[in-house]
């Protein structure tokens, strides 16, 4: 019970962490070039009609103030009135949540299973013909950028063999699995080469390990030593990397939503900063920095559940 | 004379290296009788080792036995196909090892890896094999079997993972066990009740034992029959009387001369001297982190108290022995001292002055007039230093000498250690462990200290070069007039070596006193205990 007691504490740190991310991403949408009333009113505005607006958005205060009311409100639930939807951001945002969760989500089972088959099959045969053509395709694979990747794949797969569909977000969650399968598989290419290399390498040490030479002592069939003890033994390292990477993949939705006309929160990104909507972008990256913060706290209940040894 | 249970015969193996194949075994043949305990006793690198893991067939991928036949229960185990292997290994033939904390899966309960013996050879269901084994926990003597069926290796103490391991080789009752130095990474009195426990199970179960030992104490008091090993061959095979009293070999000779033996007699102390280092009511407690969490909750900080209240003093040009198992805080006292610990009370004199509180000048000096040697000297070397670099370091850094001078001095400090020469252009790598261990008191000596501490200095080497090794300083001791404390667990090395003695245990001094009157008649039972607990070579 001891080993769980940071599942309580763990709230408590995220409350400087939340304030110090609210803080930047304040401040950085203040820095970004253009102004966001202009953009709104359009070219053609009067002088007096750009003060009021402005004015009446509370864009006149000091930037501190600003700050202020902002994370106010945020407590209190409201991220603002998105200036280019015309509807509270938390709507906005809450709208176009669930094709970014199903995305990622569906990248990162296509992830584990690509990364589990590979890095097993390339560390049963290590330095053998798969285990060579395993690292190949992962050498391969980390050299192609994810935008291309997915244009090509659309290319082919959608276009050409007309299996796929090219873009879009299904209503129902099971027509999904089609609808979504490009874009997942972009993200599972994209990331699964270095879990691979990181999963085999463990692997492989842990096979040299005492342990696996007492298994045998014990008459322990080879594949009971190596699903039983090695594999859950290698595991920790790379769920480790995972919670980077995902970390780095809540950022990556940006470039494979807007391959692939997902309606998702990195689609939105990319409309609100062209379009100098501050509040939505700040709400975004305050969404995005919960879903890292997150990611890092399931890593960590995943450490405890896997290795006694490990205390947070 | 009944048919051996297993017989090893002309077995050759061969290491394949970067430099070329390796001899490891060259024709060695021996045979376990039923019920009998086989020792195998040799220096690091004989093949001792080797020969056990021949037998299971648990060799590294690049070993390759060139000749001869292991025959147990009339099959040659090199002609068996793996299938069949498994089917014998675990059931009819078991091993245990010498570190049970890498022997054992850090990730299942020791239930569980006793259990799983059970599971595979047995067939046994997953709630079966969990009652067999807390019964066989419970037969290894491990207190509540029930609660440490469920408990995870970093959660048990050394001597209960051997136990563990023990439980889980016998989980499937096998009529051989190859024992490959179980109690070596053991403390003396843990090692005492494993051996016990082995010969209980021999005496109950008619069990065949294969005990791998480096130190002939262990093997004496355990064996019927010794095979004795060098350099991968058979030297001498024989019943352990004759073996110990009348060995016919040279090596077999050396071997029994060089085991720091309690009959030797103790170091007489019967000299006055000016006392150089005092400890007084000295208390390192190491506390841990409370965090962000235990200040709100007002948790209470977890207190070690390594060292708790101790005091001794030593005279100049004095030996002192500090012993102990581990956890005892011998180790911590020297780290005290020296300033590496953390001391919550008392005070360390060190020449009539007070250690704890002197200016920087003060301490430097300090630190040049106290020096340590580690037990490893693989690792307080540093490894892409010459040994050359390694010695002429602390000599720049002190400004012990004019830089002329420097190659002078490091010549004088290689013939005071009698190592040749032409070492100082190798780097630690290119040296044997005693050769090592010789640059580490080298490197103590350099800064011409007043005391030196040594830690465990002994107890990664062989017998053999252990007993150079304590030459060594016994000669610095007697023609530097070298003030020396010795730490070790190891009751033999302090007797040899030391004049007076401090026995820990928990932090606490248990006694202290001459050692020749110590070991004639301990006052305190956890002394006795240790005494009693060391393994003896019996001269009848």
């Amino acid at each position: 019970m001891g080993r769980y007691a940071f599942v309580l504490r763990r709230p408590l740190q995220l409350v400087p962490v939340l304030i110090g991310i609210s803080l930047v991403t304040f401040l950085l949408s203040q820095a970004m070039p253009g102004d966001p009333i202009r953009v709104m009113l359009g070219p053609k505005a009067s002088e007096e009609a750009i003060a009021f607006v402005r004015a009446r958005y509370g864009l006149d205060q000091p930037i501190l103030v600003q700050y202020g009311y902002y994370l106010i409100n945020v407590l209190r639930g409201d991220f603002g009135q998105s200036l280019a939807f015309r509807s509270p951001v938390l709507d906005v945002i809450l709208e176009r949540l669930a094709p970014t969760i199903y995305l990622l989500v569906y990248g990162l089972v296509l992830t584990l299973l690509f990364t589990v088959a590979l890095a097993v099959a390339a560390a049963r045969r290590q330095g053998r013909w798969v285990d060579q053509l395993v690292r190949f395709v992962c050498i391969a694979g980390l050299g192609l950028p994810s935008f291309w990747l997915g244009l090509m794949l659309i290319m082919f797969l959608s276009l050409k063999l007309k299996l796929f569909p090219v873009s879009g977000f299904a209503a129902a969650p099971i027509d999904n699995l089609w609808q979504l399968f490009l874009p997942a598989l972009t993200i599972a290419i994209a990331v699964t080469p270095t879990l691979t290399r990181n999963l085999r390498a463990t692997l492989v040490s842990q096979l040299a390990s005492d342990y696996v030479v007492a298994g045998r002592s014990k008459g322990l069939p080879e594949r009971w030593i190596f699903y039983r003890h090695v594999f859950p033994n290698s595991l920790l390292p790379t769920i480790s990397l995972l919670g980077i990477v995902v970390s780095f993949l809540i950022g990556g939705t940006v470039v494979v939503e807007t391959v692939f006309n997902v309606p998702g929160l990195g689609q939105l990104m990319v409309r609100a900063v062209l379009k100098r909507d501050y509040f939505t972008v700040q709400g975004i990256t305050l969404f995005f920095s919960i879903g890292v913060v997150l990611t890092t706290f399931l890593v960590d209940l995943v450490s405890v559940a896997l290795d006694p040894r490990v205390k947070l | 004379m009944t048919a051996p249970i297993l017989s090893v015969e002309d077995l050759a193996v061969t290491f394949a290296t970067a430099a070329g194949p390796v001899a490891a075994l060259q024709g060695v043949s021996f045979a376990l009788q039923p019920g009998e305990v086989l020792g195998i006793v040799g220096e690091s690198g004989s093949g001792k080792t080797v020969a056990c893991r021949s037998v299971m067939r648990l060799l590294a991928a690049n070993a390759q036995v060139r000749s001869g036949r292991i025959l147990f229960e009339g099959r040659d185990m090199l002609a068996l196909d793996e299938a069949d292997l498994a089917r014998i290994r675990g059931d009819r033939i078991a091993m245990i090892f010498q570190n049970p904390s890498t022997h054992l899966d850090p990730l299942m309960t020791a239930g569980g890896q006793v259990a799983e013996a059970l599971r595979a050879h047995r067939g046994m269901g997953a709630r079966e094999a969990r009652r067999q084994a807390i019964d066989l926990l419970a037969e290894m003597r491990i207190p509540e079997p029930e609660r440490r069926v469920d408990s995870y290796p970093h959660q048990l103490s050394g001597g209960m993972r051997q136990r563990v391991m023990i439980a889980a080789a016998l989980a499937c009752r096998p009529g051989v066990l190859l024992a490959d130095e179980p109690t070596t990474a053991l403390d003396v009195t843990v090692q005492a009740q494993i051996l016990g426990l082995l010969k209980g199970l021999r005496a109950e179960h008619g069990l065949s034992i294969i005990l791998v030992s480096h130190d002939l104490g262990v093997i004496a008091q355990m064996c019927d029959r010794v095979v004795v090993m060098k350099d991968g061959k058979v030297v001498e095979t024989g019943p352990i009387a004759d073996i110990i009293h009348r060995p016919r070999m040279d090596y077999t000779r050396q071997l029994i001369a060089s085991q720091p033996a309690l009959m030797l007699p103790a170091m007489p102390s019967n000299r006055v001297r000016e006392p150089i280092l005092a400890v007084r009511n000295l208390s390192v407690h190491y506390a841990s982190s409370r965090g962000l969490s235990g200040l709100l909750t007002g948790q209470a900080r977890h207190v070690v108290r390594a060292v708790d209240d101790v005091g001794f003093s030593l005279g100049q040009g004095e030996t002192l022995g500090i012993v102990g198992e581990s956890g005892s805080g011998k180790s911590t006292i020297a780290r005290a001292i020296v300033g590496l610990a953390p001391v919550h009370a008392g005070e360390i004199d060190f020449a009539g002055r007070s250690v704890r509180r002197q200016d920087a000048a003060a301490r430097l000096r300090f630190q040049r007039s106290v020096q340590m040697v580690f037990q490893d000297p693989f690792t307080s070397l540093n490894p892409s230093f010459t040994i050359a670099r390694t010695l002429a370091e602390p000599l720049r850094r002190h400004r012990l000498c004019a830089p002329a001078d420097i190659a002078a001095r490091i010549a004088e400090l290689m013939a005071k250690v009698e190592l040749p020469d032409d070492l100082l252009s190798r780097r630690p790598s290119q040296l044997s462990g005693g050769q090592r261990q010789r640059v580490g008191i080298a490197r103590a000596l350099a800064v011409e200290p007043r005391l030196i501490i040594a830690d465990e200095v002994t107890s990664a080497l062989d017998v053999t070069i252990q007993a150079q090794i304590l030459g060594l300083f016994k000669k610095l001791r007697d023609s530097m007039g070298l003030t020396i404390v010795l730490i070790s667990h190891d009751l033999a090395v302090v007797r040899h070596l030391c004049e007076r003695v401090v026995v820990m245990r928990h932090g606490r001094l248990v006694e202290h006193g001459v050692t020749a009157e110590v070991f004639a008649a301990p006052r305190d039972p956890y002394t006795q205990e240790l005494l009693a607990a060391i393994p003896r070579i019996a001269i009848a």
